[in-house]
């Protein structure tokens, strides 16, 4: 019923796999971080059109299944004359997805933020951007910790869905070890496990940084 | 323009049965995902410690894996149990086995929200526990919990397009199938994106009325 053989063969070929799954996830979350903190901005802005814009980016990003918008940067890029690779395609889709996300979540840290903090930089001349490098992202990230872990390890799963693009990534392997062995189960339950622990590690190292920032 | 009302009267009525597929999948995993998670919260309140430790364990693994990757074990890898699913089916029970991990969570939040002492008072008039939770806990706790269920079952909707990749004919799948027959992908992704959105739409405005509906005892 359960072949302990083929699933014990799949292992190395995930954790190849794994590689990708952590890289697409990784440089996602970079860039989403990126787009985020300019849709927070806009979202927080006094200006009502950013304010809307911020809104609509939102409200698109987070509306539409990340499927639909991952196939739409696959199919739609080509058509501007932007030849894409799949791997691109995909970190596209990734990041403008995870960009509104996170800016939902850090909207949160950021409306915690005291606004007395914000006129001091004003009375002491600190620039615009180096108030937002220096004094509300690092808070951000502080009030909105334990959802940011959250929402990496969601970004994590839902890197699966750019095997359907073609990206040699957990997912995708595990197909074609499941289309090469006939042996589904095994293959998908290795790659059930090889999520599982990507994810624990994620979820440990975020328990640390938690009360590595508690201290701090 | 011509050529494109003729796309919409040869492809028109199997677009709304994708549209119909998408929301019977929806719903169905709404409803059976939601009892599911109740049944598990609740457990998690009475049962001893193994159990508990059981539904931990199932919660877990279905919060760490993707959908994906659940789908495909269920799909392709029930028949090694002899379990062989119509694909609707298999994905409208692995979008509830799912989505019941998550519910369990909300539900499981609201209970704890809730003060101790109101659960002393109505042992002390004499309420039984099934009692108590449906009179007491639960109507508290939907005031808390309404949103993120809301936020759950928008997920849910926007998560039956995965569906599509085990051959499920839901909207994804249909619009994707009719792009490729016809070279236009990019206006069929764009037209599935508006459907989603109106969806997703359309439930946030339910959504915000079931909160205040929820909430009107609060307010006199």
């Amino acid at each position: 019923m359960f072949d302990a053989q083929s699933f014990l063969h799949a292992l190395p070929l995930l954790l190849r796999a794994a590689q990708m799954t952590v890289f697409v996830s990784a440089v996602g979350l970079l860039i989403g971080f990126l787009i985020a903190v300019a849709v927070v901005s806009a979202c927080l802005s006094p200006r009502p059109p950013m304010r809307r814009l911020g809104n609509l980016y939102t409200f698109v990003f987070r509306g539409v299944p990340l499927l639909v918008q991952l196939m739409l940067a696959y199919y739609f890029l080509p058509t501007l004359g932007i030849n894409v690779s799949p791997d691109v395609a995909a970190i596209a889709a990734v990041s403008l997805c995870e960009g509104a996300y996170l800016g939902e979540i850090l909207r949160g840290g950021f409306l915690g933020i005291p606004r007395g903090q914000i006129e001091a930089t004003q009375m002491l001349g600190i620039s615009r951007f180096a108030t937002l490098v220096h004094i509300e992202i690092p808070q951000a990230l502080k009030l909105t910790a334990p959802s940011l872990v959250n929402e990496m390890i969601l970004l994590v799963k839902a890197s699966s869905l750019i095997s359907v693009v073609g990206v040699a990534e957990i997912t995708r392997t595990a197909q074609n070890i499941a289309a090469s062995t006939f042996r589904p189960l095994e293959a998908y339950v290795a790659a059930g496990l090889m999520y599982m622990a990507v994810n624990g590690i994620l979820s440990v190292l975020g328990h640390y940084a938690e009360r590595h920032f508690e201290r701090a | 323009m011509t050529a494109s009302l003729s796309l919409i009267q040869q492809y028109g009525p199997q677009v709304l049965s994708g549209f119909g597929i998408t929301i019977v999948s929806w719903l169905g995993a709404v409803v059976l995902g939601m009892a599911l998670g109740f049944l598990i919260a609740v457990l998690q309140l009475f049962a001893g410690r193994w159990v508990r430790t059981v539904l931990r364990i199932y919660i877990e693994v279905l919060r760490t894996t993707p959908f994906l990757v659940q789908l495909f074990i269920l799909y392709y890898g029930g028949p090694n149990f002899g379990l062989s699913l119509q694909a609707l089916d298999a994905g409208i029970i692995a979008l509830a086995i799912y989505g019941s991990a998550y519910f369990a969570e909300v539900f499981r939040s609201g209970f704890t929200s809730v003060p101790r002492g109101h659960l002393e008072a109505a042992q002390c008039l004499g309420m039984s526990r099934l009692t108590t939770i449906w009179r007491v806990q639960l109507p508290q706790m939907l005031v808390i919990i309404t949103p993120s269920l809301v936020n759950l079952i928008i997920i849910l909707s926007k998560e039956t397009s995965v569906l599509s990749i085990v051959t499920v004919p839901e909207l994804t799948a249909i619009l994707t199938q009719i792009g490729s027959e016809q070279f236009i992908y990019v206006q069929t992704m764009l037209i599935l994106s508006v459907c989603y959105l109106l969806l997703v739409g359309v439930t946030q405005k339910l959504g915000s009325w079931a909160e205040a509906r929820a909430s009107r005892f609060l307010q006199h």
